[in-house]
């Protein structure tokens, strides 16, 4: 029998020849990641240890991305944490404002996340770097704590299911919309414990921005991790960014695999995920839902890809009078691409609001908070209750397309509606 | 040990959000974050649970973020145990880390009603329901997943091996 891509990475990385679902292994971590919510207790858990210095300062990423530009003194407080900290042990992948992006942005643009690498992060999101073939998952503090004083952390293997997509997309019909899909078929705890595994021609024809979109939201189905195989356009992306080495896995062709299914992807529709749960998914086409503010930006949606789209759909229109548009370039270099390539000048006359690099609002922490019932269409990855301010304010996820013809038509609709 | 309080019962899918909503998050002291505990699923969860209550819940209970403040709030807001018919992987693994008590069992999940009074012995894995009578059996944890909770929780289990 052989094994998944998965699989392969936890056994490499657990110096194994073979590992099976279900195994419980300790496995070598190439780079752990925390952000300013979870690293302060990381730091803490760290310190108690009473060990002098971290694994090594090259493979921990601290990343001041949540609630930056500090938005109060008690976030201040834990950006400083991380701060101190990295000043003392040498940390070499410290991010705070005017470097930081969104976390899950900012480490493959920056060359730090590569195939085959085993990354945790004490993030939930961690999941996105599969897009680029690497085995991630996020983790809490404790583990990230464990990771930065051993360099190793426990797993158990997942048992993996394979996702197929097979046709043309449609106009407007982006990667967000087949991860909505996936998890509207599945539910949110349908890959819990698992590994989510995407191909066929779709999955191959999407950009490798795509690809870390749907990676992304494996999380928001109960996954481990999100994985796709590295091809000539991952290798293409990671190439264009760093020097560094890294290992190609892919999945055997008898790997063994809990369930199997396969979509005809010419027959999705733009999606929208109604509250509170992500598997809620909708057509978002005349859908008559009222709105007041949409966001566009977030680790799912905040890439240049992202903002060339909602660009394009709000080219020579203005956002709804009723409706607040905010829009978020995840890093400092999707800032910059977008304002030499014009975009700004679009979300401006559209009177858009741009913001520097933050997740911000995505988990209700600023730059865009909800009054009680309110609703937002967002390009992020949860609409939990409360999940973007008031507990009696709603959130309703969908991709940067039909984000941006929601704005202008002040209700939740699909961009052909926008002509 | 043993866990011994009144049930607090919550549906499914009870998210990281609802145990301890992200507005909290500029600080990780664990006795403010106690506060807010549940707030987002019941605004007077506080108010109405005495130390030692145990809460019931359904499918997927601790899924969204990793945030480790969710069982820190739990646990500070001393909460003795939850009891799930599935946990989200993250939280499963952060409550185990920091030595917070959960236990999976879908019979007990679905059976016990709001404000039975529970028992649980984590040594045996049985759950005892003095209201109704009834027992149920939790899933036991794996040896290697044992050893952590015993040492109460993973740093303890790295110091006892360095």
């Amino acid at each position: 029998m052989g094994m998944t891509i998965t699989e392969k990475i936890l056994a490499a990385h657990a110096g194994v020849g073979r590992v099976e679902p279900g195994e419980l292994i300790d496995a070598k971590i190439d780079l752990a990641l925390g952000n300013d919510i979870t690293a302060p207790i990381a730091i803490r858990e760290f310190r108690a240890l009473g060990v002098k210095g971290v694994f090594d300062r090259e493979k921990i990423a601290l990343v001041a991305d949540h609630f930056t530009p500090n938005k109060d003194i008690m976030s201040a407080e834990q950006v400083k944490i991380l701060r101190d900290f990295s000043r003392e042990q040498g940390i070499v992948h410290f991010y705070d404002t005017g470097r930081v992006g969104v976390e899950h942005a900012l480490l493959p643009e920056l060359g730090l996340a590569r195939p085959g690498m085993l990354i945790i992060g004490a993030d939930s999101h961690t999941c996105t770097y599969g897009g680029l073939g690497a085995f991630s998952t996020g983790v809490g503090s404790t583990d990230l704590a464990a990771v930065m004083a051993t360099g190793s952390l426990w797993f158990k293997v997942p048992e993996s299911m394979k996702f197929i997509f097979r046709g043309k997309l449609g106009r407007y019909v982006t990667a967000k919309d087949l991860i909505l899909f996936t998890i509207g078929d599945i539910g949110v705890d349908g890959a819990l414990y698992r590994a989510m595994e995407f191909a066929g021609d779709t999955i191959d024809a999407l950009t490798v921005e795509g690809r870390l979109t749907m990676a992304n939201m494996a999380i928001e189905a109960g996954g481990k991790n999100g994985i796709f195989a590295a091809d000539e356009k991952a290798l293409a992306y990671v190439q264009s960014r760093t020097s560094l080495p890294f290992t190609v896995f892919a999945s055997d062709p008898d790997a063994a695999y809990v369930d199997v299914r396969e979509y005809d992807a010419t027959k999705i529709e733009p999606l929208v995920s109604a509250p509170h749960l992500p598997e809620n998914t909708k057509p978002a086409r005349e859908n008559g839902t009222t709105i007041d503010q949409v966001v566009i930006g977030s680790c799912t949606n905040g890439r240049i890809e992202d903002l060339r789209l909602a660009a394009e759909v709000l080219k020579g229109k203005t956002a709804h009078r009723d409706v607040r548009l905010i829009i978020i370039p995840a890093t400092q270099e999707v800032y910059q691409t977008a304002m030499k390539e014009g975009l700004f000048d679009v979300f401006l006359a559209a009177e858009a609001a741009i913001s520097a690099p933050t997740c911000g609002p995505c988990l209700g922490g600023h730059m865009g908070i909800l009054a009680e019932g309110e609703r937002c269409v967002a390009t992020t990855n949860r609409n939990f209750v409360g999940r973007m301010g008031h507990p009696r304010s709603e959130v309703y996820l969908a991709s940067p397309a039909v984000a941006a013809a929601s704005a202008v038509l002040g209700r939740i609709g699909h961009p052909d509606e926008l002509t | 040990m043993k866990a011994k309080g009144k049930t607090w019962k919550f549906g499914d899918d009870i998210n990281t959000d609802e145990i301890i909503p992200a507005r909290y998050l500029n600080t990780s002291d664990p006795n403010e974050l106690a506060r807010h505990c549940m707030e987002d699923a019941d605004p007077d969860f506080m108010k109405k649970a005495a130390p030692g209550d145990i809460i019931v819940a359904g499918s997927n209970f601790g899924c969204g973020s990793s945030r480790e403040h969710a069982p820190i709030a739990l646990k500070a807001a001393k909460i003795s145990c939850v009891i799930a018919r599935s946990f989200a992987r993250i939280f499963y693994r952060n409550s185990i880390n920091i030595g917070f008590p959960i236990v999976e069992s879908p019979e007990a999940a679905d059976d016990i009603r709001p404000g039975d009074e529970l028992e649980v012995d984590f040594d045996n894995g049985v759950i005892r329901n003095a209201t109704s009578g009834k027992e149920y059996a939790a899933k036991p944890f794996p040896p290697f997943m044992k050893e952590i909770i015993e040492k109460g929780g993973l740093m303890n289990t790295i110091k006892s091996k360095r």
